[in-house]
């Protein structure tokens, strides 16, 4: 073996599925898919008055990398407008080596996936699937 | 029978190339295969030796370039067991399915009918609906058994008197699922129907009688047998590429171009306008005849002892599902499998770390996908130069990914 790609944080964020599953009445909801290799993210969101996410909740058909995201996303999206998940996915940018500088947790454990170009849009599907649920 | 796969592996220098401090263990043959030095070694002739324009010119060099190129065309016939002036040199396989979905597209009439299958890549699906968006046809399809191969039991209800053309993978690009071309040859000559095959994953493991198939068409790429990029192949009866139309309009496919009109050059040269890919067609030809000079029954029973090593060993694997046949009949040695819990791409990713390529994903399949109601599978697809080590260094990380990713 030669790769560490696969380590203990990301995997440990894809098993823990936080956020995984529908919300019962969401505000909105958007889907998105890769069509280059199939991965499928649709995301739930509660809004609040002011445009805060209340609730978020997501649905993966796609990799590890893609779940992880998804359940990292979801465990500090709550309380965001969407400046607040804009900042988030730099966060996520920087891990994965598109923008320059140190990520912020939970994104960090991002970072192995730098050296594997073909998987960096596995880890921001989630974000594109929120990004259209909020606009 | 005795297979020398070490002397098959020495042909090709990226076998023994260490990459990242492993050995290649190169199972994506059915996405691209290897080349072997004569093929290098005819194009870098090709290069240095003789390049220039064909066709055209009469200095030594296109002269040299001429010869060359249309000795390789000569190769690809002896190949495909057809004449010559039947082949033509396209861009690629999904470029000679195009060529055939407009040519002879073009002499279709609204209301006539395409028959494809639901196991067919995306190359033998979207040019056929490019067409019904243009002329009006109407498109078919042959669903796909449990087993991952063509149904023809419901080819009869199928077939209707306005059928045109069925269309369909020789060689499953997922399932590894062998066509009974008889079968469908039989049934399309009740109607006048005519048949093609996508050969993109039967051409790679040896020469073909096409004459004999009672086919049509037949298109597969060069890369993926062993060839270069950028070229593939369509054979077509003589007296239906004369009746087809271009497909592309520009130098080489002409008689003679006034303003107010053109006429069109004799196949194979009406559908090859603009300059070629020579360097890749003279590889190809190159590539066709180290295929004729291999034995290929030895070299089939090889591939096939590879797929039943594979199989048998996924199947003590927990929690994995191979799809496609289960026997070793009427299959060729492509694999796709599920591993529970772990996504393909999770799977390929880890194989990379062991050092061994595969496919991962819809392979250009999405209907196939939506048929099984999944997202994706690993694909093993093998070629003669695989041995025993490949497949084990591939158990080995299918078991890694078993044992850490769920």
């Amino acid at each position: 073996m030669s790769d560490q790609l696969y380590q203990d944080r990301i995997v440990a964020l894809a098993k823990a599925k936080t956020g995984a599953g529908k919300l019962a009445a969401p505000t909105k909801s958007a889907r998105r898919d890769n069509p280059l290799c199939g991965d499928r993210v649709t995301i739930d969101v509660r809004l609040d008055d002011k445009g805060h996410i209340a609730e978020i909740a997501h649905q993966v058909r796609g990799c590890l990398l893609c779940q992880a995201s998804a359940s990292a996303l979801s465990s500090i999206a709550v309380g965001r407008d969407k400046a607040g998940i804009e900042t988030i996915r730099h966060d996520a940018e920087r891990a994965i080596g598109r923008e320059q500088g140190e990520a912020a947790e939970p994104f960090a454990a991002f970072t192995p996936v730098k050296s594997h170009k073909s998987r960096q849009e596995c880890v921001l599907l989630p974000f594109e699937a929120l990004a259209e649920a909020l606009s | 029978m005795s297979f020398n796969v070490a002397a098959v592996r020495w042909q090709f220098p990226i076998l023994s190339e260490i990459i990242d401090g492993q050995p290649v263990h190169y199972l994506d043959n059915g996405a691209s295969a290897q080349t072997p030095d004569v093929v290098l070694d005819a194009v870098r002739a090709y290069e240095t030796t003789g390049r220039a324009n064909v066709l055209r010119g009469v200095h030594r060099l296109a002269e040299r370039a001429t010869e060359a190129y249309e000795n390789a065309r000569i190769e690809v016939a002896t190949f495909l067991g057809v004449a010559p002036l039947e082949v033509v040199f396209t861009g690629g396989c999904t470029a000679a399915i195009n060529l055939v979905a407009y040519s002879y597209g073009a002499l279709l009439k609204p209301g006539d009918r395409i028959l494809l299958s639901e196991l067919e890549h995306h190359s033998n699906i979207v040019p056929w609906q490019l067409l019904r968006s243009r002329t009006g046809i109407e498109l078919d399809m042959i669903p796909v058994t449990v087993e991952g191969r063509i149904d023809l039991d419901a080819l009869p209800r199928l077939l209707t008197p306005r059928t045109r053309l069925i269309s369909l993978a020789h060689v499953s690009n997922v399932t590894g699922a062998l066509l009974d071309i008889r079968a469908v040859v039989a049934l399309a000559k009740t109607i006048g129907a005519k048949v093609m095959l996508d050969g993109a994953q039967r051409a790679p493991h040896g020469p073909l009688d096409l004459p004999a198939l009672g086919v049509d068409f037949y298109a597969f790429a060069g890369h993926k047998a062993y060839g270069p990029n950028g070229v593939g192949v369509l054979w077509a009866k003589a007296e239906l590429l004369e009746a087809m139309p271009p497909f592309h309009g520009g130098g080489s496919m002409i008689g003679r171009v006034t303003f107010a009109e053109t006429t069109f050059a004799p196949p194979p040269r009406r559908f090859e306008a603009g300059t070629p890919p020579i360097g890749q067609a003279i590889g190809l030809g190159a590539a066709c005849k180290w295929m004729r000079g291999l034995d290929w029954t030895a070299a089939h029973a090889h591939e096939m002892a590879l797929v039943q090593r594979l199989m048998d060993g996924l199947q003590k694997i927990d929690g994995t599902q191979i799809l496609g046949p289960a026997s070793l009949q009427s299959r060729y040695p492509v694999v796709s499998f599920m591993l529970d819990g772990v996504h393909p791409h999770d799977v390929a990713q880890t194989l990379d770390s062991f050092g061994v390529a595969v496919r991962a994903g819809h392979h250009c399949c999405q209907p196939l996908m939506d048929r099984f109601d999944i997202d994706g599978t690993t694909r093993v697809s093998m070629a003669p130069y695989n041995d025993n080590t490949d497949i084990d260094a591939l158990l080995g990380g299918v078991q890694h990914a078993a044992r850490t990713l769920r």
